[in-house]
């Protein structure tokens, strides 16, 4: 429902909004799928940081669609009626939802519930399929997310000092409510970023949320308190430097367990025992997603923040 | 010690070098960087054809971990070649870019330019190197994202309402591939190609699997141009960075074809593909219908650019005409001009990037009398076009003749006669330009010079590639052949 709200208003900041509202409906969806680590994430990133994003690009553009009439639509709509169409004459032959026997369940991931105590040793196995088992999809995910905030930050031009992009240089400092609040609030935020984290071996977490967790407290710092206060916290080359720093420590960890004589991304050789080994290694490797990806949010604020038109 | 991790340092040294990249300050550093990286995963490449020509098939374990519960790499006779053109035409046209770029991108962002080549390259190498479906997709995402960047870079406004329509597209294919992905894994439980190939055939009559087919094919096929899903490659040609639009034309879209062949044959197998899914029958006719069009279209371009982009959506459908023909003589043709197409046309386009260099634009009306300004430049693009329509000595040459005997094999006259008869298209389009270059005139070449020699060497070194394959064709006819043999081959 709220889907078909979004296709059908005008006005950008409510779609935004419902945007908001539709990600942390899906967030509940996957709770109830059992599948905690996607809904953290889920409400992470898309009711918090992208909601967040996507204000920052009406800020530069226009909170109000331009009128297009329907029939201009005709094609779009009939190859999405069509993509549909074939989504459901294929979902007639799907395994049965909740059927233990499907394929999914019995075939890989036996091995991974059974194996992944004695072989990687962490409680979440959800981590240990994605920082080990699969760790080099994940190299690849934190290399998407530096390229999208190179992109960004390279296509949207540079950070001047004193001059005003669409988020005024004060902020909202006058609002006294706002400034306590957020006083209050951020030591939390961050704190429970680092928790999300380091944690992430234990529970539902790790560095792709702590990153996200972790650019919002700074991204409301920089809406309270304005660009100019959060820019002297950290500088955009600090950031610049962050980014890239993390997805060279993650890439890093692949490499000194190639030098020490195993496969690219094999923890194993990291240390004396291959349990402990994939513990450095998996704490290491999270550290460089949490990096790049805070980094990252980050820096996608201050390129729209600061935008002042192109400058190319 | 270090040649057993070839396969993975193939894709990691471009990884680590982007964001070192980026934070280089200098403009000579990052080019420096870059072409030394490139240089070195081309060297890379030939290391590993020549030991995959020697040994077999290459499987490389990341993580340590065993395919199915682990990613693989697995290099073959097929990927090895394509890995060999990606990173050629990546380390030849990167020679190229040093000058043409200092001329078209804003020096502040130069920095920024490297780091999304590196990014690209990382990104076009790792899907092609993977044994693992969704591997597939990380590695797209990473080099499609980096494709975008690269093409709004540059200064003119249309490249970035060009990067935008290729953004809006590429990612509706990139998601169709993800669909497909997802469906086949809900019915098998792997994500390995050769395992999903040898778990597939228990479900394979089921319409998930049809479904999946389907998405894949189409996603593909948004990427790679084919037509009629082509719309967003002539804009986003003509007004990317002519650096750019020579590594795209030799590089992104042969990938694209590449992950058609590995998905058609290795993995659902030529039996599904042809026989049950009959892609072979709708591929045929678009693939025809394809070339014509297109080489029609680019005879009425009036910008020598975007001339040259449709001619490379019609070429696009000669490599699909060679899969339609479902035998081993057509595959070949299709792998052999993956390669012999990289070379021409990244040929043609850096001869397009000296003209830019000198007069700003590919605008037919401003390249009137060309030729006596810019001799050099002009003589390469003939060169080059003589082996866009395929005259005997050149690598195009080579690709229409097993074309031809493909179509032949099979009994269909018709079919060589379209071969033939659309390569005159491809005289016609040539035609336009050189009839504009050498024989209209121009008032003086004051203010016209021939280009530097740093973009006239690399452009030169692509064109001697195009007569050396064309004369000795015996490495990539020999690599293509076997190729063809083991796509079909693996067939389950």
């Amino acid at each position: 429902m709220t889907g078909l709200a979004i296709a059908g208003l005008n006005k950008l900041f409510s779609a935004v909004m419902l945007f908001g509202i539709y990600s942390l409906l899906s967030a509940a969806l996957f709770v109830a799928l059992d599948a905690v680590d996607v809904a953290f994430t889920e409400a992470a990133v898309g009711a918090g940081i992208s909601t967040i994003l996507m204000l920052g690009a009406l800020a530069l553009t226009t909170s109000r669609q331009r009128q297009i009439s329907w029939h201009r639509h005709g094609s779009a709509i009939a190859a999405v009626s069509v993509t549909g169409a074939v989504l459901l004459y294929g979902t007639a032959d799907m395994p049965m939802f909740g059927d233990p026997l499907v394929p999914a369940l019995t075939y890989v991931v036996p091995r991974y519930l059974e194996q992944s105590g004695s072989e990687i040793g962490i409680p979440n196995i959800v981590t240990s399929v994605l920082a080990s088992y699969r760790g080099y999809d994940t190299l690849g995910e934190v290399t998407v997310i530096f390229t999208a905030a190179v992109a960004v930050a390279g296509r949207l031009g540079r950070y001047r000092a004193g001059e005003d992009g669409p988020v005024p240089g004060a902020g909202m400092a006058h609002h006294l409510i706002l400034r306590v609040v957020t006083k209050l609030l951020l030591p939390m935020i961050l704190l429970f970023a680092l928790y999300v984290q380091f944690h992430g071996d234990y529970g539902p977490g790790g560095g792709f949320q702590a990153g996200v967790i972790f650019a919002a407290g700074f991204i409301l710092y920089g809406l309270v308190f304005g660009l100019e206060s959060v820019r002297k916290v950290v500088p955009p080359s600090v950031i610049r430097i962050l980014c890239a720093s993390g997805l060279l420590l993650y890439a890093g960890v692949g490499v000194v367990s190639l030098l020490l004589g195993g496969s690219f991304l094999d923890y194993d050789v990291l240390a004396e025992d291959p349990v402990s080994g994939q513990h450095l290694g998996i704490f290491l490797v999270e550290l460089g997603v949490g990096i790049t990806v805070a980094a990252a949010m980050i820096s996608l604020f201050y390129a729209y923040a600061a935008y002042k038109g192109d400058t190319a | 010690m270090i040649s057993e991790h070839l396969p993975v340092l193939q894709v990691v040294v471009p990884l680590l070098a982007g964001p070192v990249c980026l934070l280089l300050r200098r403009p000579s550093a990052n080019w420096a960087l870059a072409a030394s990286v490139s240089w070195i995963t081309l060297a890379i490449a030939v290391a590993l054809l020549v030991e995959v020509r020697r040994a077999g098939p290459i499987i490389y374990q990341l993580g340590g971990w065993a395919a199915p519960w682990g990613i693989e790499y697995r290099i073959d006779h097929v990927n090895a070649f394509v890995l060999l053109i990606v990173s050629g035409v990546s380390a030849v046209v990167l020679l190229f870019a040093r000058a043409s770029v200092q001329r078209e991108i804003n020096n502040r962002r130069i920095n920024i330019f490297y780091t999304g080549w590196l990014l690209c390259l990382t990104g076009l190498l790792g899907m092609t190197a993977t044994g693992d479906a969704f591997n597939v997709f990380v590695f797209l995402e990473i080099s499609s994202l980096a494709t975008y960047l690269l093409i709004s870079l540059h200064p003119d406004r249309r490249a970035l309402s060009a990067a935008f329509h290729y953004l809006v597209l590429g990612t509706i294919g990139a998601t169709f591939i993800l669909i497909g992905i997802a469906l086949l894994y809900m019915m098998t439980g792997t994500l390995n190609i050769v395992d999903l190939a040898a778990h597939l055939p228990p479900v394979a009559q089921t319409r998930t699997v049809a479904v999946a087919f389907s998405f894949l094919v189409i996603g593909i096929g948004i990427k790679a141009a084919a037509f009629p899903l082509h719309m967003w490659l002539p804009n986003a040609y003509a007004y990317a960075p002519s650096a750019v639009t020579a590594l795209l034309a030799g590089t992104a879209t042969k990938v694209a074809v590449y992950l058609l062949l590995r998905f058609l044959f290795s993995l659902f197998g030529p039996g599904l593909s042809f026989e049950q899914y009959l892609l072979d029958k709708i591929l045929l006719p678009l693939a025809a219908v394809g070339i014509i069009s297109m080489s029609v279209a680019a005879i009425y371009q009036t910008t020598a650019k975007k001339l040259l982009a449709y001619s490379s959506v019609a070429q696009i459908g000669y490599m699909l005409l060679g899969i339609s023909l479902a035998s081993v003589t057509g595959l070949t043709a299709t792998v052999l001009h993956l390669f012999n197409h990289a070379l021409i046309k990244s040929a043609l386009f850096m001869a397009m990037g000296c003209v830019v260099y000198r007069i700003g634009t590919t605008q037919l009306a401003s390249m009137a009398g060309l030729a006596r300004c810019m001799p050099w430049t002009m003589a390469a693009f003939v060169a080059g076009g003589l082996s866009l329509i395929g005259v005997p000595l050149t690598v195009g040459f080579i690709s229409k003749w097993y074309l031809i005997l493909a179509a032949l094999e099979r009994g269909w006259m018709w079919l060589a006669a379209l071969v033939v008869i659309t390569s005159l298209l491809a005289v016609a389009y040539v035609w336009r330009v050189v009839e504009v270059a050498y024989f209209r005139h121009r008032e003086s070449c004051a203010e016209v010079a021939e280009a530097p020699l740093s973009l006239l060497v690399p452009t030169w070194l692509m064109i001697a590639a195009n007569y050396y394959f064309g004369v000795d064709a015996s490495l990539t006819t020999g690599v293509a052949g076997r190729a063809a043999e083991l796509l079909f081959g693996a067939a389950p």
